[in-house]
């Protein structure tokens, strides 16, 4: 039971008419990166607060480091970090006043404050920034003071909400390196993204969809076990091509990529790569390896790419 | 508790002084509205612009309209030739008044009583004003200026030297004997403007933090509602004290308003009436979504305030509805308390009742405000 971070059965939570998170099953072991995958209103962001105890959820049991949420918030803040999708620290304020404002809110004092803040300038790579006001940095810079802030106290289990949206690819990786660290150090991390890329990188993550769960597990186990062929159809006229393919009822979805069409075939149908030659004779068509893409496509049911 | 409601106290200074408009504001709207207001609000009305329709250009009529004019209340500007054109006037609003004098005008004044002092005279069976003043009594100000004059002796008329008549009674008036309007005004402005910039103040630095996003971090936080809502509330006490101080201290020194209360008493009604507003204050930013809509609930705090409080016009020429609005505005107890202390001389003890006031209303709201407050989204 303690091995898990997160555990939740059942999470719903209801804005008026509409449902944001349907019955959401979860149990994520300690010291893992989990990532929550989906498009934009799918119900991450909402997720994330009810498992936080910023909103109630409408139904549901949540389980946090072993204790029940309800009831509990307060005293799990202290073991939880929360880094918000917007910047929310003040613009007004240094780095180092940021965080000399988190460490006191968190009860660090004198030397105690001093040396964490420190450390984390070093960590963060923010040492000779930390007079600048946190308003004029780069979004690069902005993430990496968020980050310490939200890490400051050490949490033992990190929420991270779209963390890296504002930020351009090299900063990224750079900060996924942080929270490999962090993980390493036994930290346990959920993170919440729309990037396929960012969501490989996760040791597990759920695929969400209009607020309920259509796949969990590792990148690895989710690819390996895609219900579909993926094939690749390169040659002439892919527009048309890709029209009248989506037409049929054993293909799940064609996305151009490139020079070539990116053709998901239903499992249902025997001998995948025939079928796709007589339905393309004019064209090449070869096998290949399912990505995450091809997992979103399908648990999604192709509504969303392609 | 102590390190993190220090910890927003410190962060809210820094933003503060970091703030140059609002900065700004602190020091320049008292110091604007009380210059402005110190030499513009005049409650006696002079120099209104008046016309005469003069039928009887007799040296009586043009003594009477030189008499009226050294009363420096009305000022004749124009003279017309029918009433038709005088009336005109006052349509468009070249004059406010005008009066009228008939080619009657000499045989009138010399039938009418107050022509003459001393020796009673037999009553005149035709005893009939002497002339018509014609005004624009939209504005109550002008009309009761000019009523006052309805009754003014007429003996001088002509220069004939006169005896005195004897008034009915003795005016003494006390605290403000030169009857200079800015004596009272700028007591009251301390209520206004604290008003003003501690309700605004206050509501606008909790929304602000809830519509930029930090209150979605400090509430994962383990910080509790009041010691963020104490920290936020200290530095603008601070901020109020300095602008009572910037009032009064101008009021005294440019305008030579007296001090006459103690500064204990003032020192502790002010604050009173600061932390009313500022619990006023997070009473709004609870129920405002955005710092437009904390804007415009002060705005709504803030009218009756400056119109109902007796700022403007004395408390108990109000109708009961309006009284009772008025005693739940925590100015309108401010108003009688600073008044009473800066001008008066009162002490705290003698205005227990508006104290006893302020402080339930504090308490109500704080109640009120922990109540809303909670730190929770949606």
């Amino acid at each position: 039971m303690t091995q898990l971070a997160i555990e939740a059965k059942g999470l719903s939570k209801q804005f008026g008419q509409h449902i944001a998170v349907n019955q959401l099953d979860l149990s994520i072991p300690k010291g893992c990166i989990y990532g929550f995958l989906g498009p934009n209103g799918c119900g991450k962001s909402t997720s994330i607060r009810l498992l936080t105890g910023l909103l109630e959820a409408s139904s549901g049991e949540v389980h946090i480091l072993g204790e029940s949420l309800k009831g509990n918030e307060e005293n799990l803040k202290r073991r939880l970090g929360y880094m918000t999708q917007r910047f929310s620290l003040y613009d007004t304020l240094s780095v180092k006043e940021n965080l000399q404002f988190v460490a006191a809110i968190y009860g660090f004092t004198g030397k105690r404050a001093r040396q964490r803040i420190d450390e984390l300038l070093a960590l963060y790579d923010l040492t000779a920034q930390h007079k600048q006001h946190a308003g004029s940095m780069s979004g690069g810079q902005k993430q990496r003071l968020a980050l310490a802030c939200a890490t400051l106290h050490s949490p033992e289990l990190l929420f991270l909400d779209e963390p890296t949206s504002a930020v351009d690819p090299e900063n990224r990786r750079e900060f996924w390196e942080r929270l490999f660290d962090l993980s390493a150090s036994g930290t346990s991390i959920l993170v919440s993204t729309h990037y396929m890329d960012e969501a490989e990188r996760c040791h597990a993550l759920a695929i969400l969809e209009k607020g309920h769960k259509r796949a969990d597990g590792s990148p690895q186990d989710l690819m390996a076990q895609l219900p579909a062929s993926v094939i690749e159809v390169s040659g002439d006229a892919l527009r048309p091509l890709k029209q009248q393919l989506t037409q049929h009822p054993s293909v799940l979805s064609a996305a151009q990529v490139g020079t070539y069409l990116r053709v998901l075939v239903k499992d249902n149908q025997a001998a995948p790569l025939e079928f796709m030659r007589q339905l393309c004779p004019q064209h090449q068509v070869a096998m290949t390896r399912p990505n995450l893409e091809d997992v979103f496509v399908v648990s999604t049911g192709g509504r969303h790419v392609g | 508790m102590w390190v993190r409601i220090y910890a927003v106290l410190r962060k809210e200074l820094k933003q503060l002084s970091r703030d140059k408009m609002t900065f700004g504001m602190v020091i320049m709207i008292p110091l604007v509205q009380l210059l402005l207001f110190g030499y513009a609000i005049n409650t006696d009305a002079r120099h209104i612009p008046v016309g005469v329709v003069n039928l009887s250009q007799s040296s009586e009529s043009r003594a009477l309209i030189s008499d009226l004019e050294a009363s420096q209340s009305i000022d004749f500007q124009q003279e017309y030739p029918n009433i038709n054109s005088a009336q005109q006037a006052i349509v468009t609003g070249e004059v406010r008044a005008v009066l009228y004098l008939p080619s009657d005008f000499v045989s009138r004044l010399v039938q009418h009583p107050n022509y003459y002092s001393g020796q009673k005279i037999a009553p005149q069976v035709f005893t009939r004003p002497v002339g018509q003043w014609l005004v624009d009594g939209s504005d109550t100000v002008i009309t009761s200026t000019i009523k006052a004059l309805q009754n003014m002796p007429l003996q001088s008329v002509g220069n004939r030297t006169t005896e005195q008549a004897v008034a009915s009674f003795a005016v003494v008036p006390f605290f403000n004997p030169e009857q200079r309007t800015v004596v009272n005004i700028v007591p009251g402005l301390v209520a206004v403007i604290l008003t003003m910039t501690m309700i605004l103040f206050t509501s606008t630095a909790i929304v602000r933090e809830r519509e930029q996003g930090n209150m979605e971090f400090l509430i994962n936080t383990p910080i509790r509602s009041i010691e963020l809502m104490v920290g936020k509330i200290i530095p603008y006490v601070l901020v109020g004290l300095i602008q009572v101080g910037i009032i009064l201290g101008i009021g005294y020194w440019v305008f030579s308003v007296p001090l006459m209360g103690g500064l204990t008493s003032l020192l502790l009604a002010a604050l009173l009436f600061i932390f009313a507003s500022l619990t006023l204050g997070l009473v709004i930013s609870t129920l405002a979504k955005t710092q437009l809509q904390a804007m415009q609930m002060t705005i709504f705090i803030l009218l009756p305030s400056i119109l109902l409080s007796g700022f403007m016009f004395p408390y108990e020429a109000m109708p009961n509805v309006a009284q009772w609005i008025a005693e739940c505005l925590p100015a309108t107890h401010f108003m009688r308390m600073i008044r009473a202390i800066v001008l008066r001389d009162a002490m705290l003890t003698e205005l227990l009742k508006d104290s006893i006031w302020l402080v339930t209303f504090i308490l109500c709201g704080l109640l009120i405000a922990s109540l809303r407050f909670r730190k929770k989204l949606g």
